[in-house]
């Protein structure tokens, strides 16, 4: 007990010390945390009317940042895989910051599917024993489930090591191993089920179709790692985090196998769409040229533009060992796969709906700062997250108080 | 007896709900401004209110009063919240002539005056479209969005609220004027659609609700449960047919357009933040009454029975008639017939 307490405030005292550029960084995020929770508040107060949605569309952008963020949480975790098979020096470095990042993704996961619902104050239905969940049936209540256990997964493991690293003892890998290997299936699944949820939408051709699951693996394999190879470079530059130039290559060379599956899945739907030329042809007109005045294509064509050049540059020895084009690579996959999976998955679903209205959706103001909100919510708890492991990760940041109080 | 089957085998969960309502109702007293509109007891007996199929006779009588009493008080009107449950021996069915139906929206509005649908914004249960005869039913040829002269002619006003953006049809204003003056129906060379809940036999709306707070009736009827809604939409991207509607904003219904013959799992007024839909006007047709709907139809191209009944008018009309019904690739088996009777 006494050892959790020192743990806590350890934790405290190393989030309350940073310097210039970690406090305009918490600050900016705490900004638009209290400018989305002012616009959830206006939100609750009228309704969801303050959004764009209606009955045509009605899923938007809070599903669409849901859907791609379920695939940062399950990439993140995935790439222990090859962390493993290629013996990277820091494995367990890059176990912990994946499944930080896991955490943090799940947490906005989370908030914008609490945001989207017209009841929260019901949110408890949801739950087994609580409420009345429709299993098997419903696609929903299997992602509720396997998104809360691989939440709960990831928080066991994090705090397992944050702990063991704190009190300066090593890991059990008895405990540690199994979980990890639940954890690599539980990160498959999550994406799984999610793509399952819209694939089993009769009513809507678009999701309909049986590549959406294996296109979700691929693509979130690329928008996962992005975000890591950023993240290792600040932290090996800013407190010494140990990782070769080679497993960065690395992962960007994984990278650019796992795009070319999902621009070839992406390819192979649109040449099945395009071809055949039945009626269902319009949704993917709607996100590639747009019908009735809808919007998508406009970001879509960059986004694709993006994946394409991130691919070539992953490709291409000389690029991915650049650093320059490597972490250009990184922005240009985060752009792609987020209007991809985004906007590009739900609005072209929607448009035209079942009776071939076209409503033109584009998210409101309340939308964007509550969904700005959110992603601030989840930065914030990934920052704090990374602050606390870096003296565990055997970092610069070695000596603190609370090692010694430990050891006492 | 079924009920009370179910109500054993969940009697452990149902234990736990229980050792769970002092939680919640600590939470739900804390209040939070906002969240929870108000902080009365009622707010928080909605709260802990148990699914509808899990309520006990005694249980279920209480809700229906705290509706009509919470009815009374909003609107000053007395009401009966019924919650009949479905005759033996009935499957509703129902028959829609395409060859009269002229477009005139009469049963829209009719529709939206039995079932107590919200004004403003306006929701409609019943979505009339209006096809070129050339192109047959093909969707991306329907036009909702036509005007039409006459009885199911718009007031000024009713246009209005139609026309605005957080209206149920948002493109009103757009889509019409973009018509022409001539608003006498049937225009020449169209033919019409009325499309409403098609009441599945397999209904996908069912199937991906996370929380069952939809479900199939006995005499096939899909309702939801207002109280246990939790508003996620997933019914409306599952549903072929476009017939759920969500509340949007706070439903808002004039005390003097009440209907006070209400039933559960009807047209008692909804909440915000909820999905309804078309029940066949349940708080009719399980006391032997036709659908608002069917009753208004100056042509009679609305029919409506007992599909389990040979000697009915809906059988017959099944039986003689050649007969489709919508989105038949999608096995949804609607209880809603297609038909052309002349």
């Amino acid at each position: 007990m006494g050892t959790l307490v020192a743990f806590l405030r350890t934790c405290t005292s190393i989030w309350l010390k940073g310097n210039r550029y970690y406090w305009a960084w918490i600050i900016f995020l705490s900004a638009l945390i209290v400018s989305g929770m002012a616009a959830y508040a206006y939100q609750v107060m009228h309704g969801l009317i303050v959004t764009n949605m209606r009955d045509q569309v009605s899923w938007g952008f809070y599903i669409g940042n849901f859907t791609f963020l379920v695939g940062v949480a399950a990439a993140a975790v995935m790439l222990v895989i090859p962390a493993y098979v290629y013996q990277w020096e820091p494995i367990k470095e890059v176990l912990l910051l994946g499944e930080m990042l896991a955490i943090s993704a799940l947490v906005m996961c989370m908030l914008f599917v609490a945001v989207d619902i017209g009841r929260p104050d019901r949110m408890l239905h949801l739950f087994p024993l609580l409420g009345k969940p429709n299993f098997p049936q419903s696609l929903l209540s299997w992602d509720v489930l396997v998104l809360s256990l691989y939440f709960s997964l990831n928080l066991v493991i994090v705090t397992y090591l944050l702990y063991t690293g704190f009190t300066g003892r090593h890991y059990n890998a008895k405990i540690l191993i199994p979980l990890v290997l639940i954890s690599i299936p539980s990160a498959i699944s999550i994406h799984t089920v999610t793509a399952f949820l819209y694939n089993g939408v009769v009513a809507r051709p678009y999701w309909n179709a049986s590549i959406l699951a294996p296109r979700f693996l691929a693509s979130a394999f690329c928008s996962g790692p992005a975000i890591l190879i950023i993240l290792f470079q600040i932290l090996r530059k800013v407190a010494g985090l140990r990782i070769k130039n080679e497993a960065l290559a690395k992962i960007a060379e994984l990278m650019a196998y796992a795009m070319f599956i999902n621009l070839f899945l992406f390819g192979a739907e649109m040449f099945k769409e395009f071809y055949s030329h039945t009626e269902h042809v319009i949704y993917s007109q709607v996100l590639l040229f747009g019908v009735g005045g809808t919007k998508v294509h406009v970001f879509m064509w960059p986004a694709l533009i993006a994946s394409i050049t991130a691919f070539f540059l992953f490709l291409v020895p000389r690029t991915r060992n650049n650093f320059y084009t490597m972490n250009l690579g990184c922005l240009l996959i985060w752009f792609g796969v987020y209007t991809e999976k985004g906007m590009g998955l739900v609005i072209p679903g929607l448009t035209p709906d079942t009776l071939g209205e076209i409503y033109v959706y584009a998210p409101s103001l309340t939308e964007y700062r509550i969904a700005a909100g959110i992603f601030s919510i989840g930065f914030l708890v990934f920052t704090l997250l990374v602050k606390i492991a870096m003296p565990i990760m055997n970092m610069r940041e070695t000596n603190l108080p609370g090692k010694s109080a430990a050891q006492k | 007896m079924k009920k009370e089957n179910s109500n054993r085998r969940l009697s452990r969960r149902t234990f736990l709900r229980n050792s769970m309502q002092s939680a919640a109702a600590v939470a739900a007293g804390l209040c939070l401004p906002g969240v929870l509109a108000g902080c009365d007891t009622k707010v928080v007996e909605a709260f802990l209110q148990k699914h509808f199929l899990e309520l006990s006779p005694s249980e279920l009588n209480k809700v229906l009063r705290g509706l009509e009493k919470e009815n009374l008080k909003k609107y000053g009107t007395s009401t009966v919240v019924s919650a009949k449950p479905a005759m033996p021996g009935v499957l509703f069915g129902y028959g829609l002539d395409l060859s009269r139906c002229i477009g005139c929206r009469r049963c829209v509005h009719a529709c939206v005056k039995e079932n107590n649908q919200s004004r403003d914004p306006a929701i409609q249960w019943i979505r009339v479209l209006e096809f070129p005869k050339e192109k047959g039913i093909d969707f991306s040829e329907a036009n909702p969005y036509y005007c039409a002269s006459g009885a199911g002619q718009l007031s000024d006003e009713q246009r209005d609220i139609l026309a605005k953006p957080e209206s149920q049809y948002p493109l009103y204003q757009q889509k019409e004027t973009a018509q022409g003056a001539d608003c006498k129906v049937p225009r020449p060379d169209h033919f019409y659609v009325p499309i409403s809940c098609q009441q599945c036999e397999n209904p996908p709306c069912v199937k991906v609700c996370p929380v069952n707070a939809t479900w199939k009736e006995p005499d096939g009827i899909v309702v939801i449960d207002y109280n246990w809604c939790i508003g996620c939409r997933y019914c409306m991207a599952a549903c072929p047919y476009g017939a759920r509607h969500f509340n949007w904003a706070e439903p808002k219904l004039p005390a003097q357009d009440v209907n006070p013959d209400m039933h559960y799992l009807g047209n008692r007024p909804r909440y915000r933040g909820v999905v309804e839909k078309c029940t066949y006007c349940i708080q009719r047709t399980r006391n032997g009454r036709y659908p608002a709907c069917v009753e208004i139809c100056p042509v009679g191209a609305r029919k409506f029975g007992n599909l389990l009944d040979p000697k009915s008018e809906i059988r017959s009309i099944m039986e003689r008639k050649r007969v489709l019904i919508l989105k038949n690739d999608l096995a949804t088996k609607p209880k809603f017939y297609y038909f052309y009777g002349l």
